[in-house]
């Protein structure tokens, strides 16, 4: 079977402890017979559990360079925090050139399409219709909106209705292929560099489109070694020929940490969260209307943006100062607002997105509800110490597995221990317990 | 078949943990795979009285019936009462302290808004001994609601 997702668990590295099931937002992992499972419709690809991890036994499944191989024309999609992890000496063109030299025919930079997604959002906030889901919420990251569709149905209205940048820069990168080169497009790969999981799984099932235009999706640290050589033995004329592109600007580079989407919109009535667990705060008061000021959210799992990325070599702090020496020797993005119409009919939206149900307890309202009631009961008698020693991350959590079937009152250390008791006591001579 | 009872606890004072009666009910809701515009709807009202609980009447309980069909919420305090609540419906209008205000309270917004995202509403209360509101939200209305106050 086609594997769903990119977080992936290593069996034999996994100690059955309880860190990544306490930190999962969605609370999708459990520990059965002593390791970890990953209940695949529940997760998000945020990666959480791989940063959490002590052991390691979380990894990304990501696609090699061998892939390349299957195409006759290979385009490399270099995102802004892809920039973020070199520092002096090199420049944005030299890292083009060495990504391109690692093995590809032609690179295109994210940061182009992202400055496309910010001029058609403009229009978005413009439109008088838009009135009525407001905050517009930024659709960049997949796994905010695996969130919303999962634990805020009500806010898709919501989420910003247009291609995510690197979708966005792998269409046009593969049209512009096709008619410059006269291959097939279908025989182009389209390879997005990629800071997360989270892209790949987006790339293999597509929000609001019907098919994608990423081919594959490699992770930066995979890239990276490979660059850093390339960079050593930099060919000059390669280097010449990107210091002679017109390459993205400012407010496209921006994107790479978080307030980078929002600054581009040159707005002030704008909030930006990073952190997934702070982004699904914010998402509360949105549901709440209780963030009436502002007509823009930009919201990113990961702490400072993509830039802290789970697949990234960089620690954010430094990839925040090399990502700023990117955006100040970048020129000045043209203004977004004369091609905003434009962007917006080329970028939005061709599917409308679903809620998804994989949270509820029962298709059925009242099945449901009879679930429910269960549950509510078995939590009552539950010790409610979410020791997470049954390996559910709390006593709530176990209930809910008890009325889906897939764990027993048992499974609770607390309840067996005071049953155990229980039993001495009635079987034990006086006196024999204590 | 019985409704889903639910009860919480609404602290008076605590600007910090307002909020998670109303979002436990939401994740009730949620869990139950009611539509997302009744949970919204539902939520959004249920918030905006929890926080006039805390903020006016020094904390209270919420009492929360979940039937196939239907919601109903119950925010019960012991505060002051409201005097007018003709008045007290007004978009505007607010008695709320400073230290709410530094929060982002003190609009005037709340009880319009409940009137809003609520399909009834009804609003007992007594000076000097407190105020129930009693919040109904059914999950699929079927047409849209006459223009709000704000139209
Ligand atoms: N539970 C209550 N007990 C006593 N007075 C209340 C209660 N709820 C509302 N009021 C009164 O009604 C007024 C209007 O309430 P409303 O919720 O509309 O606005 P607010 O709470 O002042 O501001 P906002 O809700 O916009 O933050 C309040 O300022 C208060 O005087
Ligand atoms: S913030 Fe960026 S790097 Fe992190 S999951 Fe979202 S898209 Fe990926
Ligand atoms: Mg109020």
């Amino acid at each position: 079977m086609e594997l769903r997702h990119s977080v992936r668990l290593d069996r034999d590295k996994c100690v059955g402890c309880t860190n990544c099931i306490k930190r999962c937002p969605t609370e999708a992992i459990r520990v059965r017979d002593g390791k970890a499972r990953i209940a695949e419709p529940r997760c998000l690809d945020c990666g959480e559990c791989i940063r959490i991890c002590p052991h390691h036994a979380k990894s990304a499944t990501m696609d090699g360079y061998d892939v390349l191989s299957r195409y006759d024309y290979r385009i490399a999609l270099a995102s802004p925090s892809l920039y973020a992890q070199f520092g002096p000496p090199a420049t944005r063109a030299m890292i083009l050139a060495a990504l391109r030299a690692t093995g590809f025919d032609d690179v295109r930079e994210v940061a182009a399409g992202a400055e496309s997604v910010t001029s058609a959002t403009l229009a978005e906030l413009l439109d008088p219709d838009r009135a009525t889901a407001l905050p517009l919420i930024s659709s960049a990251c997949p796994v905010v909106v695996r969130l919303v569709q999962m634990r805020f149905p009500g806010l898709i209205p919501n989420l910003v209705p247009f291609d995510s940048p690197m979708e966005a820069t792998a269409t046009v990168a593969r049209r512009e292929a096709a008619a410059a080169t006269g291959h097939d497009p279908s025989r182009i790969g389209v390879f997005f560099i990629s800071p997360c999981p989270a892209k790949r799984t987006a790339a293999r099932q597509p929000y609001g489109r019907e098919r994608t235009d990423v081919d594959a999706v490699i992770a930066i640290a995979d890239a990276y070694p490979r660059i850093l050589a390339c960079l050593e033995k930099m060919d000059p004329v390669a280097l010449h020929e990107f210091e002679a592109r017109t390459l993205a600007g400012r407010d496209g580079i921006r994107w790479g940490n978080i307030g980078g989407e929002s600054l581009a919109l040159g707005t002030e009535r704008f909030l930006a969260v990073d952190g997934i667990h702070s982004v699904i705060e914010i998402l509360e008061e949105i549901e709440n209307e209780r963030l009436r000021d502002v007509v823009f959210v930009e919201a990113n799992s990961c702490i400072g943006g993509c830039i802290g990325g789970v697949l990234v070599v960089a620690n954010r702090f430094t990839a925040r100062t090399r990502l700023k020496r990117s955006i100040e020797s970048a020129a000045v993005s043209p203004p977004a607002h004369d091609v905003a119409r434009e962007a917006a009919r080329l970028l939005r939206w061709t599917l409308p997105l679903a809620p998804n149900p994989a949270l509820q307890l029962d298709a059925d309202l009242e099945l449901a509800l009879a679930k429910y009631e269960r549950l509510e009961r078995i939590a009552k008698e539950l010790p409610g110490l979410d020791c997470g020693a049954c390996g559910a991350p709390d006593c709530r959590a176990l209930a809910e597995d008890i009325v889906n079937g897939e764990a027993t009152e048992q499974d609770c250390i607390v309840r067996l221990r005071e049953q155990l008791r229980g039993t001495l006591e009635t079987t034990a001579p006086e006196g024999g317990v204590d | 078949m019985l409704p889903v009872h639910l009860q919480f606890p609404i602290r008076g004072g605590d600007f910090h943990s307002a909020g998670e009666a109303s979002s436990g009910m939401k994740k009730a809701l949620s869990k139950l795979g009611v539509d997302p515009s009744a949970v919204k709807r539902a939520s959004v009202a249920m918030y905006e009285a929890e926080i006039n609980a805390v903020i006016h009447a020094g904390g209270g309980e919420a009492d929360v019936e979940i039937f196939a069909d239907r919601v109903s919420i119950v925010i019960r305090d012991h505060g002051p009462g409201i005097p007018d609540v003709g008045l007290a419906m007004q978009e505007g209008w607010s008695t709320a302290p400073d230290a709410a205000r530094e929060m982002g309270f003190g609009a005037g917004m709340g009880l319009p808004n409940i009137q809003r995202n609520a399909d009834d509403l009804t609003i007992d209360t007594r000076v000097g001994e407190g105020t129930a509101l009693t919040i109904l939200v059914r999950f699929h209305r079927p047409a849209p609601t006459a223009p709000g106050p704000e139209a």
